[in-house]
C-alpha cells in the first residue's frame, strides 16, 4: 500500500504528514515533487499544508496549475482517496476538485489555535471510522481559512452529503461553519485544520484519539482494496 | 511595429461578498472620531500588464482571456475590471 505526499514550492507541512503516515501508521509513503508524475496505482494522495508559492495572488491558485495536478485529477476520477489539508484544501478548491473558495479569515488575523470539529459525513475514506457528530479536538493554523459558498451551492452540498466537517463554534466566518468538504463521489476530501498535528498524545493537549481515527479510516479504506 | 499597452486589471470581490478589510479601514480608521460622508470602502487588488499588441481592443481581450483561463480572479467570488492605457 503506497501513499503519496505532494510537495509544492513553499509546502511546509509535508514532513509532519510524512512522519505521521510513516512512523505512526506504518504506511509506505513517498514524497512527490509537484513536477513529477503520480503512479496510476497509488493507493492514496495527500496534499499537505504550507504556503505554496507564498500564497501569491491567492492561496493555492498557482499550485493548482502544477503539472502533478493533472495526475491528481485522473486519480480523483478513478476514485482514489485524496486528502487536502489546509493549503492542500486551498489547492484542491482552486483546481476545481472541490466546491467553494477559501477567503481571508474574518478576523483578518492568522489564527493558530485549538478548535473542535464535528463530523458531518462518516462515509468518506477519511471519516469511516468516526461516529456521526463525533467531536475532534484539532489545531488550525491559517490566514485564509474562511470557507465561502453561496446559498444555492450550500443547499447542493447538504443534499449530496458533501459537508464532511463543521467547526463546533464560529471561528473564521466560514459559511455554515464548514471546515471540510468532499466531492460528490466522496473520495476527495479537503479540510482546513491539521489532523497530522493532533494524532500524537505528546502534542495533543486534549484528546488524540479522534484524529487518529481519521488516519485509521484511510487504513481501513486502502486495506479493503487490497 | 506593435505598440506597448498598459492593461490595468482590478480584482475585487463581488458586492455580495463581505469585505472585512474594507470595513475595518472604514470603521476603525476613516470614521473613527469623525463624521464622514464616506459610507463604504471595498478593497481590491491591481495587476498591471505590459503587453505588445496591435491595438487596445486586442490587448484587452488577451488579458481578459489570461485572467479567465488561469483563474487570476476566482469567478465564484470576484470580478475583474479591465482598462487599457498607452504604455
Amino acid at each position: 500500500m503506497k501513499v503519496g505526499v505532494i510537495v509544492f514550492p513553499g509546502s511546509n507541512c509535508d514532513r509532519d504528514m510524512y512522519h505521521v503516515l510513516t512512523d505512526v501508521f506504518k504506511l509506505d509513503t513517498e514524497y512527490f515533487w509537484h513536477e513529477k508524475s503520480l503512479p496510476k496505482n497509488i493507493d492514496a494522495v495527500v496534499l499537505p499544508g504550507g504556503f505554496s508559492y507564498g500564497d501569491r495572488l491567492r492561496a493555492g491558485v498557482i499550485a493548482a496549475h502544477s503539472p502533478i495536478i493533472k495526475d491528481v485529477k485522473k486519480l480523483a476520477e478513478k476514485g482514489t482517496p485524496i486528502l487536502g489539508v489546509c493549503n492542500g484544501f486551498q489547492i484542491l478548491v482552486e483546481a476545481g476538485l472541490l466546491p467553494g473558495v477559501l477567503l481571508k479569515n474574518t478576523s483578518l488575523n492568522f489564527m493558530c489555535e485549538w478548535t473542535t470539529l464535528i463530523v458531518e459525513n462518516n462515509k468518506t475514506p477519511f471519516t469511516n471510522q468516526l461516529r456521526l457528530h463525533q467531536e475532534i479536538p484539532i489545531p488550525i493554523a491559517n490566514g485564509e481559512g474562511r470557507y465561502y459558498i453561496d446559498e444555492d451551492t450550500l443547499a447542493e452540498l447538504k443534499k449530496n452529503n458533501q459537508i464532511v466537517f463543521r467547526y463546533g463554534k464560529a471561528v473564521n466566518g466560514s459559511s455554515y461553519r464548514i471546515a471540510g468538504v468532499c466531492n460528490k463521489e466522496g473520495n476527495v476530501v479537503g479540510m482546513m485544520p491539521h489532523p497530522e498535528r493532533a494524532v500524537e498524545a505528546e502534542i495533543n493537549p486534549i484528546d488524540n484519539k479522534p484524529s487518529t481515527l481519521i488516519f485509521k479510516s484511510l487504513l481501513k479504506t486502502i486495506g479493503v482494496k487490497n | 511595429m506593435m505598440p506597448n499597452y498598459l492593461v490595468q486589471v482590478i480584482i475585487e470581490n463581488k458586492p455580495s461578498i463581505s469585505d472585512p478589510e474594507g470595513a475595518t479601514i472604514l470603521d476603525d480608521l476613516v470614521l473613527k472620531d469623525n463624521h464622514s460622508p464616506i459610507s463604504q470602502i471595498r478593497t481590491g487588488k491591481i495587476l498591471k500588464f505590459t503587453i505588445k499588441e496591435k491595438d487596445k481592443a486586442k490587448a484587452k481581450a488577451v488579458v481578459q482571456k489570461v485572467c479567465d483561463d488561469l483563474r487570476i480572479y476566482n469567478p465564484l467570488v470576484s470580478k475583474v475590471t479591465i482598462e487599457v492605457f498607452n504604455a
